[in-house]
C-alpha cells in the first residue's frame, strides 16, 4: 500500500522548486497563500463560484480553492506573479492597464491567469472565446466590457499613451494600476504575516435566538492551543457600534438574544493549523430559536416582537418630503397611474470578503482592514475600545470592492479587541457565507406610488409611500429613509409632491448603504410608471420625460432652485438618436418574429452628491520635500472607482505640475487628514475640491516666494522649482528652506465642505450642493416561451459636470450598469438560503452587452473644475430602463424584481403570450 | 487524518475497505460541501490511478474512466450522438471547473441538477463499480437513487461509465436553462439523442430531463411517441412530462419548470435534427 501523503508536498511553483507541509485536505489556495506566501492567489468564495483563486496546474486553469494541496505534488503550479515573465501575460497586463480592465483589482489575478491560458492556445480570440474562457471569473466592478477588450486586444499594439500632464480631463490609466495587474496589491487578507493567530466567530444559526453561553473555561481547557475566547464580557468599551450618531445599536457580541442569522456571540483566537481543525459546533453555547419577524409586514403586525424597545412598531425612522398638495393635484389630473412594487435584499457581493489584521503597537492598536471609511472605523473603535483617537491607528488595505457595505465596521472590532486582549498580532477573514450573512444589504422595499399628469403631458401630482426592511440594526437605514423622499420624484419638475419612507426593523441582516441608498428602488417604480403614464397620454416616453425634465430655475421637490448645472435634459437629448433608431429596429424585428421579442427602454435618474443636509468635510494635505518631491496625503479611499487617480489629477491641475510627479501617501489615519467616507458619490466632488484647494494653496505659496503671477508655469527638478512667469524665470532652491515636522519645505492643507442647508419638517431646504444626472437606454431580446432575457446593448448618458478622467467615468458607468442589471434580473438575497455565490447570482461576463457611454459636461459651480459625483448615478437608471424595455417588447409591466425567467414567463402567460 | 493518493485501483480499494475515507478527485463538490468545517475523514485521491482516466472504445461501446475530466470529454473526438454529452461538459460550472471536475464525481454527488446525468441517460449509460469483492455494473438510472443518494455500497467506488455504441445515425443535443449565462445551476435541462430514417422521420429517440425531479428522468412515453415523427412536428403534452416532479425553489417554480421544459425538449429535438 502507498504511504499517506500527509507530509511534504514537493512541486514547482512559478518555475522554482517548492515544498510545503499542508494539512490533509488543505486547499491549494491556502497552502499557496499561507505556506508559500503566494498572496496573489485571492480567495473569494472557497466554492469555485468566483474564480479569484485561479492558478494554472500543469498549464490548465483550476480553482485553487477546490484543489487538494497534496494533488499538486510533482506538478507545476503557476500564479499571476509567476506569469510575470511570460510574454503573453506581460502583454496582457499592459493591456489590462491601458484598457482600464482592473478597478478594485481583486478579480484581476484570476482573470489574468485564466486569460493567459486562453491566449496561449488562442492568441487572437474572438469575443465568444473570451467569454467562454472567463465565464467562471466574477468581477463586480467593471461590468466586464473593458476586460473583454483588454483580452481581445492583448496581442495588438497598446493604445497610444495619453500625452501631456495628465491633468483633469485626461483619460490617463489609473495611477495605482500596476500593483493590481502584477498581483502585488495587498487586500484585507493579504497583510498579515503567515502564521498569524486567526480569529473565528461563533454566530447564530437562527434569525432570532435566545443565547446562553456554557462552560467556556472547560472548553478552553480542553483546547489548550486556543489563545483566547472573547465574548461580550471582553469588550473594553461599550458593546455597541453604528455609523450614525445616535444610532449605535449593534453589539460586537450579542448578549442574551441574537437578532439575525450569523450574529456573533463569541470569538476564538487560535494559531492557524489549530484553527483549521477546530470544530466550532462543539463550542459551548445553547441556542433557543425565538419567533422572528423577517419582513416589514410581520414586523409591523400588532403584537410583533420589538427589536429595539425604544423603537415603537419596529419603526426606526421616517423620512418625509412634501411640497404643494399632492392629493388635490392627483384629483385634478387627467390621467393617473398607480403601482405597488417590491424589491428584495440585494447583496454587494464584492469579490473580497471582509478581512483584516491588527496588532498592538506601544500604547496603540493598529488595524489594517478593507474599508471605505477609515476615520469612521476609528470613531467606531473608540466607542468599542473605550480609547481615544490617538490610541487607534487605521491603515486601510487595498479594498476588493465596497459599494457601500464596507462603510460599516465588520472585522475591525474583533481584530482590535483580540489584539489588545492577546497582546499579539491577529487576523480575521470572513468566509463568503459569513460575509453574506453578516454584511449589510440593499434594503428590500415595498413602494406604493400614484402619479398624475394633465393631458398636455405635464406631471401634476405625485405620491410615494415606501416601507424599507432595514434589518436588525440601524447601519445606514436612516440615510435611506431620508434619501428616498428627496429623490423619489426623479429629476423632474413636480409642484405637488408627497413622499414618505419608513425604515422598519426585522430579524434580518442590517440593511445599509448600497450604491444609491434606496434611490434605485424608488427609481424602478417612478420610471416604469412614467412609461405607463406616457402611454396613457399617447406621448412618446422620451418626449414625456423631456416635457417634465427639471430645468434650471425650477425648484426641486425640496424647494431647492439650481441656477446652473441641471444636466438631465442634455442626457435625455443625447439618447434621442439611439432611441429613434433602436425603437424602429425593435419594432421591425418584432414584426418578423413570434417567439423572440425585442424592446427598447429608457429611464433617467439623479443623485445628490454628499451627505444629506449634514456637514461633510474633506481635508487634503500636501507638501514639497527639499528634494523637490511633491507629496499628496490622499485619505479618500480608493475602492476601485479611482479616487487615487482623480484626486491626484485635480491636485496636480491646481498646482500646475504633471500628475505623474505626485507621490501619494496614505490612507492612514496617522498620516492622512480626514477625507471623509467613500460614499454618496462625494469623493470626486468633496475631496476633489479639497485637493484642488490644497493644490492652489501650494501653488500660491510657491508663486508668492518669487512674486510671480498666477499664470506662471512650474517645473520641478532635483531640489529646485523653476518658475517661468511671462518671460521672467525664477528658481527656488528648496534645499535652503527649513523643513517642517513632516519634512516639507512648502506645504498646504485645505478643507472643503459642500454648502447645504437643513431640511424643514416638510423636507424643504438645500439637501445637496450638487446633483449628477443620468439617462440610460436598454435594448433587450426576450424569449417569450422561456421567459429569458438577453440584453443587447446599453447607451448611457451621464452629466458628470466635467469628466476628470473620462476612462474612469466609463469604468464607473459600465460597472454601475452591470450591478443595475443584476438587481433587475437575477439578484435576490434570502437570508439562510442564498448565502453563497451559486445560489445568489450576480452577472457573469456573458451577461453584459456592449455599453456606450455618452459623457455630458454641464459644469457645476461647486464642483472641482465643474465636476460632479458619479458612482451611484451609474446604477440608478439601469433597472427601470430594462423593465421599460421588457414592457416595450412584450407589453408586460413588471412590479417585482428580480425579473427571473420564471417570473417573466408567468407575467407573459398572464398577458396572453403563448 | 490522512491524505491517500494511490496509483493503483487495488490500493484505492484497500483504503476504501479500511474505511472512513472520502473519495476526492477534482474536489469541485467535496470542498464546497465541506465549507469551513474541519476534515472529519481521511481523503482518498483517485486522480493518480491511470486506469481511471480517459475515453476508450471497445467492442460494443465506449468506456469513460471515472476520473476523466469534463474538459477531456468536451474535447474528445466522439460520434454525433455524444454531442449532447459534450455540450453538457462545456456547461459544467466553468472552464476551471471542467478542468478539474470528473464525470464520476458528477454522478456520485447525485445532485438533481447534475449537468452530466441527462445526456448520459440518453446514451443508455451504465455505471461500473468496484470493490475488493469484484466489479458490477448498474444502469445509471438505478445507480442514482435520490437526492444526494446513490446505490454505492460501503467500500465501493465508481471506476467507469460505460456507453453502448449508439445507432450510427443518431445525433445528440443539450439545452440548459439558467438565470445567467455562465456558471449557473440549471433551472431545467434537457438532453436528447435522436436518429432519423432516410425520410427524415425519427426512428431512435432518447429524451432526459434534469432539475425537474429528485433524479433526472428519461421520458419514455415521449420517446415512444416521437418514433415516426419529424423533429419539427413534435408536440410535448403534459402526459409526456408525468415522470417529472419539479419543486419550487429559488431558481424557479415547479409550474415554470414544466412549462419551460416542454419548450426546451422541442428545441433540443429540433437542434439534434439539424434545425
Amino acid at each position: 500500500m502507498d504511504r499517506p501523503l500527509s507530509t511534504t508536498t514537493d512541486f514547482t511553483l512559478n518555475g522554482a522548486p517548492a515544498h510545503a507541509t499542508p494539512q490533509p485536505g488543505e486547499r491549494l489556495s491556502r497552502m499557496l497563500r499561507e505556506r508559500c506566501g503566494a498572496r496573489e492567489v485571492k480567495v473569494g468564495c472557497d466554492a469555485g463560484d468566483c474564480g479569484a483563486c485561479i492558478v494554472l496546474v500543469d498549464g490548465a486553469p483550476v480553482c485553487a480553492c477546490l484543489t487538494p494541496a497534496h494533488q499538486v505534488a510533482g506538478r507545476r503550479v503557476d500564479t499571476l506573479k509567476g506569469l510575470a515573465s511570460d510574454p503573453v501575460a506581460e502583454r496582457l497586463g499592459g493591456s489590462f492597464l491601458a484598457h482600464g480592465a482592473a478597478q478594485c483589482g481583486i478579480c484581476t489575478p484570476g482573470m489574468m491567469v485564466a486569460a493567459t491560458a486562453l491566449l496561449r492556445e488562442t492568441p487572437a480570440p474572438t469575443e465568444a472565446q473570451v467569454l467562454d474562457a472567463l465565464g467562471g471569473v466574477l468581477c463586480r466592478c467593471t461590468g466586464y466590457r473593458k476586460i473583454i477588450e483588454a483580452v481581445m486586444q492583448a496581442g495588438a499594439p497598446l493604445p497610444a499613451p495619453v500625452q501631456g500632464d495628465g491633468h483633469s480631463g485626461a483619460a490617463i490609466p489609473r495611477l495605482d494600476g500596476a500593483g493590481k495587474v502584477a498581483g502585488t496589491e495587498a487586500y484585507g487578507d493579504d497583510v498579515a504575516p503567515m502564521g498569524t493567530l486567526e480569529i473565528m466567530l461563533v454566530g447564530a444559526p437562527y434569525p432570532r435566538a435566545a443565547v446562553t453561553l456554557g462552560d467556556i473555561d472547560s472548553w478552553h481547557r480542553a483546547n489548550p492551543g486556543v489563545v483566547a475566547v472573547l465574548t461580550a464580557a471582553d469588550v473594553p468599551g461599550r458593546n455597541r457600534f453604528g455609523v450614525m450618531p445616535g444610532f449605535e445599536d449593534q453589539p460586537v457580541f450579542a448578549e442574551a438574544e441574537t437578532r439575525f442569522r450569523g450574529e456573533p456571540v463569541a470569538a476564538i483566537v487560535a494559531p492557524p493549523d489549530l484553527a483549521a481543525t477546530l470544530d466550532l459546533t462543539l463550542f459551548p453555547v445553547t441556542w433557543t430559536q425565538l419567533d422572528a419577524v423577517e419582513n416589514v409586514t410581520e414586523a409591523t403586525a400588532p403584537g410583533a416582537p420589538l427589536l429595539h424597545p425604544d423603537r415603537a412598531g419596529n419603526v426606526m425612522v421616517t423620512g418625509f418630503v412634501a411640497c404643494g398638495d399632492a392629493e388635490t393635484a392627483l384629483s385634478a389630473s387627467d390621467v393617473v397611474v398607480e403601482g405597488r412594487y417590491a424589491t428584495p435584499f440585494v447583496e454587494h457581493a464584492y469579490i473580497e470578503p471582509e478581512a483584516g489584521y491588527a496588532y498592538p503597537d506601544g500604547d496603540k492598536v493598529v488595524v489594517h482592514a478593507c474599508t471605505q471609511a477609515p476615520v469612521l472605523d476609528r470613531d467606531g473603535l473608540q466607542m468599542v475600545l473605550g480609547l481615544g483617537p490617538d490610541r487607534i491607528r487605521i491603515i486601510p488595505t487595498g479594498v476588493g470592492g465596497g459599494f457601500g457595505s464596507k462603510l460599516d465596521m465588520s472585522v475591525q472590532p474583533y481584530l482590535a479587541i483580540a489584539a489588545l486582549k492577546t497582546g499579539q498580532p491577529v487576523r480575521l477573514a470572513y468566509s463568503r457565507v459569513q460575509s453574506m450573512q453578516m454584511s449589510t444589504k440593499r434594503h428590500p422595499s415595498e413602494l406604493h406610488l400614484r402619479i398624475g399628469a394633465t393631458s398636455d403631458g405635464r406631471l401634476k401630482g405625485f405620491s410615494l409611500q415606501g416601507r424599507f426592511n432595514t434589518g436588525a440594526y440601524a447601519s445606514w437605514g436612516p440615510t435611506v429613509a431620508n434619501r428616498v423622499p428627496v429623490h423619489g420624484s426623479g429629476p423632474y419638475f413636480i409642484r405637488d409632491y408627497r413622499a414618505e419612507a419608513q425604515g422598519i426593523h426585522t430579524h434580518c441582516p442590517p440593511s445599509g448603504a448600497f450604491r444609491g441608498f434606496g434611490v434605485p428602488q424608488a427609481a424602478i417604480a417612478q420610471e416604469t410608471l412614467f412609461d405607463e403614464l406616457a402611454e396613457k397620454l399617447g406621448i412618446d416616453p422620451l418626449e414625456f420625460r423631456l416635457i417634465n425634465a427639471l430645468n434650471t430655475g425650477q425648484p426641486t421637490v425640496c424647494g431647492q432652485v439650481f441656477t446652473q448645472g441641471v444636466g438631465i435634459r442634455a442626457c435625455l437629448e443625447a439618447l434621442k438618436p439611439d432611441w429613434t433608431r433602436e425603437r424602429a429596429a425593435a419594432e421591425a424585428f418584432n414584426a418578423e418574429n413570434k417567439t423572440l421579442k425585442r424592446g427598447v427602454g429608457i429611464a433617467a435618474g439623479w443623485y445628490g452628491c454628499g451627505n444629506t443636509s449634514l456637514p461633510n468635510p474633506s481635508t487634503i494635505k500636501c507638501g514639497i520635500r527639499a528634494d523637490g518631491t511633491v507629496v499628496l496625503h490622499q485619505g479618500a479611499m480608493d475602492i476601485g472607482q479611482g479616487a487615487n487617480t482623480v484626486i491626484t489629477q485635480l491636485f496636480a491641475t491646481a498646482l500646475g505640475i504633471p500628475t505623474r510627479r505626485i507621490e501619494l501617501i496614505g490612507p492612514d489615519t496617522d498620516l492622512t487628514p480626514d477625507a471623509g467616507k467613500t460614499s454618496a458619490s462625494r469623493q470626486t466632488f468633496v475631496t476633489g475640491n479639497a485637493a484642488r484647494l490644497a493644490g492652489a494653496a501650494l501653488r500660491t505659496a510657491i508663486l508668492t516666494r518669487v512674486n510671480a503671477g498666477p499664470e506662471a508655469t512650474l517645473t520641478l527638478d532635483q531640489g529646485r522649482i523653476h518658475v517661468s512667469d511671462n518671460g521672467r524665470d525664477h528658481v527656488i532652491d528648496l534645499t535652503e528652506l527649513p523643513p517642517d515636522s513632516d519634512g516639507y519645505v512648502l506645504g498646504a492643507s485645505e478643507t472643503y465642505d459642500p454648502p447645504t442647508k437643513p431640511l424643514d419638517k416638510n423636507g424643504q431646504g438645500v439637501p445637496y450642493a450638487q446633483f449628477g444626472y443620468a439617462a440610460h437606454l436598454a435594448v433587450v431580446e426576450i424569449d417569450t416561451r422561456l421567459g429569458t432575457l438577453r440584453p443587447l446593448r446599453f447607451t448611457a448618458a451621464h452629466d458628470v459636470g466635467h469628466a476628470v478622467n473620462p476612462a474612469l467615468v466609463e469604468g464607473q458607468v459600465e460597472g454601475g450598469i452591470a450591478q443595475g442589471l443584476g438587481m433587475a434580473l437575477m439578484e435576490e438575497y434570502i437570508p439562510g438560503r442564498t448565502d453563497n455565490l451559486h445560489d445568489y447570482l450576480i452577472p457573469t461576463i456573458g451577461d453584459i452587452p456592449p455599453i456606450q457611454t455618452l459623457i455630458i459636461e454641464d459644469a457645476d459651480e461647486h464642483g472641482p473644475f465643474g465636476a460632479k459625483g458619479l458612482g451611484e448615478h451609474a446604477l440608478i437608471p439601469t433597472a427601470p430602463a430594462l423593465l421599460n424595455a421588457i414592457r416595450h417588447a412584450t407589453g408586460v409591466a413588471i412590479r417585482q424584481t428580480p425579473v427571473t425567467p420564471a417570473r417573466l414567463r408567468a407575467a407573459l402567460k398572464e398577458a396572453g403570450h403563448d | 487524518m490522512h491524505y491517500h493518493a494511490p496509483e493503483t485501483l487495488d490500493d484505492a480499494l484497500g483504503h476504501l475497505t479500511a474505511g472512513n475515507v472520502t473519495i476526492v478527485a477534482g474536489g469541485t463538490d467535496v470542498y464546497p460541501a465541506r465549507g469551513a468545517a474541519p476534515l472529519k475523514r481521511d481523503l482518498l485521491d483517485i486522480t493518480r490511478i491511470g486506469a481511471l482516466h480517459g475515453i476508450t472504445r471497445g467492442p460494443g461501446g465506449w468506456r469513460i474512466g471515472a476520473a476523466t475530466t469534463w474538459t477531456r470529454i468536451a474535447r474528445a473526438d466522439l460520434p454525433a450522438a455524444f454531442a449532447g454529452l459534450q455540450a453538457a461538459a462545456r456547461e459544467v460550472g466553468s472552464i476551471q471547473i471542467q478542468n478539474a471536475g470528473t464525470i464520476a464525481g458528477n454522478l456520485c454527488n447525485a445532485s438533481p441538477a447534475a449537468d452530466g446525468v441527462p445526456p448520459l441517460l440518453t446514451l443508455d449509460a451504465q455505471v461500473e463499480l468496484a470493490s475488493i469483492k469484484g466489479r458490477r455494473t448498474l444502469p445509471l438510472s438505478e445507480f442514482l437513487t435520490g437526492v444526494r443518494r446513490t446505490a454505492l455500497q460501503p467500500a465501493e467506488m465508481v471506476t467507469a461509465i460505460l456507453l453502448p455504441d449508439p445507432p450510427a445515425h443518431a445525433t445528440g443535443a443539450f439545452d440548459k436553462l439558467g438565470s445567467r449565462r455562465y456558471l449557473v445551476i440549471s433551472i431545467a435541462m434537457v438532453a436528447v439523442v435522436i436518429g432519423r430514417d432516410a425520410s427524415g422521420h425519427i426512428d431512435h429517440a432518447r429524451v432526459a430531463v434534469g432539475s425537474c425531479s429528485p433524479v433526472a428522468q428519461r421520458l419514455t412515453g415521449l420517446e415512444n411517441d416521437l418514433i415516426g415523427q419529424r423533429p419539427g412536428d413534435i408536440r410535448v403534452t403534459p402526459a409526456h412530462l408525468t415522470p417529472l416532479s419539479p419543486i419550487d425553489d429559488v431558481r424557479g417554480s415547479a409550474g415554470y419548470r414544466l412549462d419551460a421544459v416542454a419548450e426546451q425538449i422541442a428545441r433540443a429535438i429540433r437542434a439534434a435534427g439539424g434545425h
